[in-house]
């Protein structure tokens, strides 16, 4: 089945906020802080512009709270006094012409009386740098099965390592933007990019002190998000808002690139230290891990991005005595935010790697020491999940190295290698997994709900708020529905998701949507059949003609079932002492990456890349790749190209000439299979799988690269010039 | 935005001689790049050179290859004598931006931006390419395009001079090599960039991105014109001590620049000359 919008994007047609012409529209911007931390001593107008052709907004003319709706209400809406970050919103502008809006933002100073600032999260801060708690800890977080102390007393083998990773833009093809105008009830609508509406909407009504009929948020066509638009939207949702209300027109904020990469929210930096206790027998016996990840300038959702991080640190293996602390820490730098993966590619990255290093250490192959280590059915994780879903996580690495003709490649390059003058090559993976769905309880607090409406005319309508960004989630859901119902996917609707409408189904986040929300669509149908007096097993024509037959006898235009999220019975999670189920269910999966290192550049290019992945269910099978090998370049970009340079606490390349995406040319076929294990709780069976190839490649790559050269890469972004640091230190 | 679009060169060097801080605009390129933030840049008048037909195209005679102001990178790839006779210009062309950019950019806005890390440049320099420069009244002269840079993004050009021609020299060479190492395969920015000729007026060696302006070096051209052994990549390092002054940037390290082109240079050359190996 093709993608629902796809013709409209292929021919540019689809309508983005930047496209969408409203009649009086002001254009916003933002007026930002200069330096990472101080006081706001002054906020300066030029006089050589004309204010009163502007309408002018600062924290003052927020009605409700100065608060950013999210787990904790540090970050302020519009900063009043303090500024903790460069790029901080401070004042907001609107004009008629976008040029003098730009204008007016260089006509603006704010003054501000520096205090020392914290700037590298890796190093503890002294007292004066202090702004959250005793010591900047934004969050800890630990994990602890059996003794690891004793298990590493008496382990074989003890192998540590520390691991790092760098803060990654999400350069979603389209920047933020959000257009706002108060319509003719006096509501205040949004429409813009995002990912998760019902968070906008909590974000307008904290701000704005607003009840939920007097905010109304519509998501328009969203040019991809990769958790970038799961929470700054809020942010500029508010402002655009608050520029609205005050000039009593419409007004509309979108980014530039510049402002967007400098300003907007990234993957969170990480430092993971592992010390490995291993038997004789290569068996581990210990794993005690620490991660520390930069969480910037505010709370936001670092404590739940550490919490999937160190849930995924100890990885798919079986061990019986596991420590993992997590801590998040602030500096002052733009707010670290949700990032596809949210966490668990930092630590499987670390994890990964680590193996190899600890393989190579107690020697045996990266293979050998995973088989015997990989989680058998009736063992645990480290937070004591029992695992006993059937899927053989053996023969999933075991099918990888197949398709990637592992061994035959390792014989190949050897001879390669002793005889070409400047090119290298090696072969390297890992092997993971992924949790989808929310965190431990996470779905339970959701309690995400899901209407489907048999129309009048038999039509099905599914009213959900997830978004469309781009994966192809309408799409699916198109499918689920048809299927569910037995009719053809031409009569069935998906609802834009509007928040006067639409239920809350809970974000487009967390590779949740078409398995959790996928489900709920299934449920409501089945809802909906109860409703109408048909028949459970009521599909195509006998559903659709009872839908009418119930519409016209009972003179309603619609008919809607409905269904809310219902705990699997087998999870059971532990807050307190983060044990038990902490996701439904995992995808599983092993990457193998072959690399050629230039000796002349130091530039390593990935040359095959094989992606095996046992999914539950493909629902789609072109969507599903289409993730797959998305997620995988992504992850090239993460190990090898991006990295964000940062200039007193400001990222300095924030243009796409010198912040390093691949381009097709650097990208190689990228040969994915997928294995499925239906899930029961899944719709169709499906598993999530939108955050899983983001983990596997960066650790396949730098693998790969220890294979090809004698060095241990431990840090990404693995850039040329790193590369050749590496290489002197190791050779010297 | 004020935009003159003159259709003769008398007329362009015309208007520019009345006002000098007319802005040339053949491609676009590179002009249009910083367009939305350099909100000062559109207050200025534009030369549209569009319009002017004769800068179009490539003229071959005995003794040159011409390229007019106007001519495209994709004219140059598209062009089989070019890759037969000049076959760096071809290679080069091919790494500019990608498609759209080869389709637009022209070899004289590539020269006129002083960029030193421009990638059409190096390979004119190693073919011994000059640049005409005309003025009102008729002037012209022609300079060598190793001659043409004095410093970063200056040159010889006046004001009130308008790049017309870009002149190649037919002639045949033993060694040829165009190398760009810049950080992705495609739309990337050259890093080191380094074009090296021998023919009979003996070598050249040309780096971009490791100076000021992209230039010759004199020291590695004397050790090769003295065929002193090399037998790696080190033994280049005192030479482009001397030739260049690579920087630390938003692209990449003077420390990598500095072996990476020692590598290159060497690898380029190793089993190519007797005295490289
Ligand atoms: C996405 C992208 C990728 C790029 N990649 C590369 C790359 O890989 N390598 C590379 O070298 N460059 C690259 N560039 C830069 C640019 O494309 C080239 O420098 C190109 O050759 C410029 O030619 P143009 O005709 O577009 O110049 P324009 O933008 O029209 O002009 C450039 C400058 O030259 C002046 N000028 C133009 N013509 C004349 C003339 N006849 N006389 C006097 N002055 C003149 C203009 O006033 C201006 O200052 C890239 C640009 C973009 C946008």
């Amino acid at each position: 089945m093709k993608r629902l919008e796809g013709n409209a994007k292929l021919l540019g047609r689809e309508q983005y906020v930047d496209d969408l012409q409203v009649e009086g529209c002001l254009w916003g911007m933002t007026v930002r802080s200069p330096v990472a931390r101080g006081r706001i001593k002054e906020i300066r107008f030029s006089p050589e512009i004309d204010w009163s052709e502007f309408v002018i907004v600062d924290h003052r003319d927020i009605p409700g709270a100065n608060e950013v709706f999210l787990i904790e209400k540090d970050q302020p809406v519009l900063c009043a006094g303090e500024v903790r970050h460069v790029h901080e919103a401070v004042v907001l502008l609107a004009h008629p012409s976008r040029e003098m809006a730009r204008k007016g933002v260089r006509g603006v100073e704010v003054v501000v009386e520096e205090l020392p600032a914290a700037l590298d999260f890796r190093v503890e801060a002294e007292p004066a740098r202090v702004q959250w708690g005793e010591d900047n800890s934004l969050s800890r977080l630990s994990i602890n099965k059996g003794d690891v102390e004793a298990a590493l007393a008496s382990a074989a083998h003890v192998v540590e390592g520390v691991y790092e990773s760098g803060a990654q833009e999400h350069v979603y093809l389209e920047n933020q933007g959000m257009i706002s105008w108060v319509d003719d009830d006096g509501v205040v609508v949004v429409q813009g990019s995002m990912q998760c509406p019902y968070y906008v909407l909590n974000a307008l009504t904290h701000a704005l002190g607003r009840d939920e009929a007097g905010c109304r948020v519509v998501q328009a066509p969203t040019g991809g998000g990769f958790g970038g638009k799961e929470d700054y939207p809020s942010n500029i949702a508010c402002h655009a808002a608050l520029l609205a209300m005050k000039a009593q027109k419409p007004v509309k904020i979108v980014y530039d690139r510049g402002e967007d990469m400098a300003s907007t929210t990234k993957r969170h930096p990480s430092r993971v230290r592992h010390r490995t206790g291993v038997d004789e027998s290569g068996r581990l016996v210990a794993q005690d891990i620490e991660v520390t990840l930069d969480g910037g300038a505010y709370v936001t959702l670092s404590p739940v991005v550490l919490s999937r991080g160190i849930i995924h640190a100890a990885g798919p293996y079986s061990c019986d005595n596991v420590r993992i602390n997590g801590r998040a820490v602030l500096t002052n730098s733009v707010p670290y935010g949700a990032f596809r993966g949210f966490g668990a590619p930092q630590t499987l990255f670390a994890l990964e790697r680590h193996m190899d290093v600890v393989a190579k250490r107690i020697g045996m192959t990266p293979e050998e020491f995973r088989r015997i280590n990989l989680i058998r059915d009736g063992q645990s994780t480290s937070t004591g999940q029992v695992i006993d879903d059937g899927t053989d996580r053996v023969g999933v690495m075991e099918r990888g190295l197949e398709l990637a003709a592992y061994e035959r490649k390792r014989e190949e390059h050897a001879s390669f290698n002793a005889t070409h003058d400047y090119l290298r090559r090696g072969i390297g993976f890992a092997s993971f997994y992924h949790g989808a769905g929310f965190t431990g309880a996470g779905e339970v607090y959701l309690a995400s709900k899901c209407h489907v409406a048999g129309l009048a005319d038999g039509t099905i309508e599914v009213l959900t708020a997830n978004t469309e960004m781009g994966q192809g989630a309408t799409t699916v859901f198109l499918k689920i529905a048809a299927e569910a119902a037995g009719v053809d996917v031409s009569q069935v609707v998906i609802a834009t998701p509007d928040t006067h409408r639409v239920p809350n189904s809970g974000p487009t986040v967390a590779s949740r949507t078409s398995m959790v929300v996928g489900k709920l669509i299934e449920k409501a149908i089945d809802d909906l059949r109860a409703q109408i007096g048909a028949a459970a097993d009521a599909k195509g024509a006998a559903l659709t003609d009872a839908i009418r037959a119930w519409c016209s006898s009972n003179g309603a235009e619609r008919v809607v079932g409905r269904s809310e999220y219902e705990k699997p019975p087998e999870v059971v999670w532990d807050e307190k002492t983060y044990t038990g189920h902490a996701y439904g269910t995992f995808a599983w999966a092993t990457y193998v990456a072959e690399v050629e290192v230039d000796l002349r550049t130091d530039d390593v290019r990935v040359i095959d890349f094989v992606a095996v992945q046992e999914i539950g269910k493909v629902l789609n099978e072109t969507l599903a790749r289409g993730q797959i090998q998305g997620g995988v370049v992504q992850g090239i970009g993460w190990a090898l190209m991006e990295e964000c340079k940062w200039r007193d606490g400001a990222m300095a390349n924030n243009q796409m000439t010198n912040y390093i995406i691949p381009t097709a040319d650097d990208v190689c076929p990228i040969r994915v299979e997928f294995m499925e294990n239906p899930y029961a709780h899944g719709a169709q069976g499906a598993k999530g799988i939108g955050e899983l190839p983001i983990d596997g490649p960066a650790p396949a790559i730098l693998n790969a690269v220890a294979d090809a050269l004698d060095v241990e890469p431990t840090a990404i972004p693995l850039t040329p010039e790193h590369l050749m640091e590496l290489a002197r230190e190791a050779h010297v | 935005m004020r935009v003159l679009t003159p259709t003769n060169v008398e007329e362009a060097v015309a208007m520019l001689a009345v006002e000098e801080d007319l802005i040339p605009m053949a491609g676009g390129t590179d002009l249009l790049v910083h367009w939305p933030e350099h909100l000062e840049a559109r207050e200025r008048g534009y030369l549209d050179l569009s319009g002017v037909e004769s800068l179009r195209g490539m003229e071959w005679s005995d003794a040159f290859l011409t390229l007019g102001a106007l001519t495209t990178y994709w004219e140059v790839v598209t062009d089989a004598r070019v890759g037969r006779e000049f076959r760096l210009m071809v290679e080069a062309a091919r790494q500019v931006g990608a498609i759209q950019i080869q389709s637009r950019g022209t070899w004289a806005g590539n020269i006129a931006n002083g960029s030193p890390a421009a990638d059409g440049v190096p390979v004119l320099m190693a073919y011994g390419a000059e640049v005409e420069l005309a003025s009102a009244g008729g002037g012209a002269r022609w300079v060598a395009m190793d001659s043409y840079y004095t410093d970063y993004k200056q040159s010889v050009k006046r004001p009130d001079e308008l790049i017309t021609r870009v002149r190649v020299p037919r002639a045949e060479y033993e060694i040829e090599v165009w190398e760009k190492v810049g950080s992705r395969r495609a739309q990337a920015i050259s890093k080191v960039g380094l074009a090296i000729t021998k023919g009979d007026e003996g070598w050249r060696v040309v780096a971009a991105s490791m100076a000021p302006t992209i230039r010759r070096c004199a020291a590695i051209e004397k050790l090769l014109t003295k065929e002193a052994a090399i037998n790696r990549p080190e033994d280049l390092l005192k030479a482009i001590g001397k030739d260049v002054s690579p920087i630390d940037d938003l692209r990449s390290t003077a420390a990598y620049r500095e072996l990476t082109m020692a590598r290159v240079v060497y690898h380029a050359l190793k089993g190519r000359v007797s005295f490289v190996t």
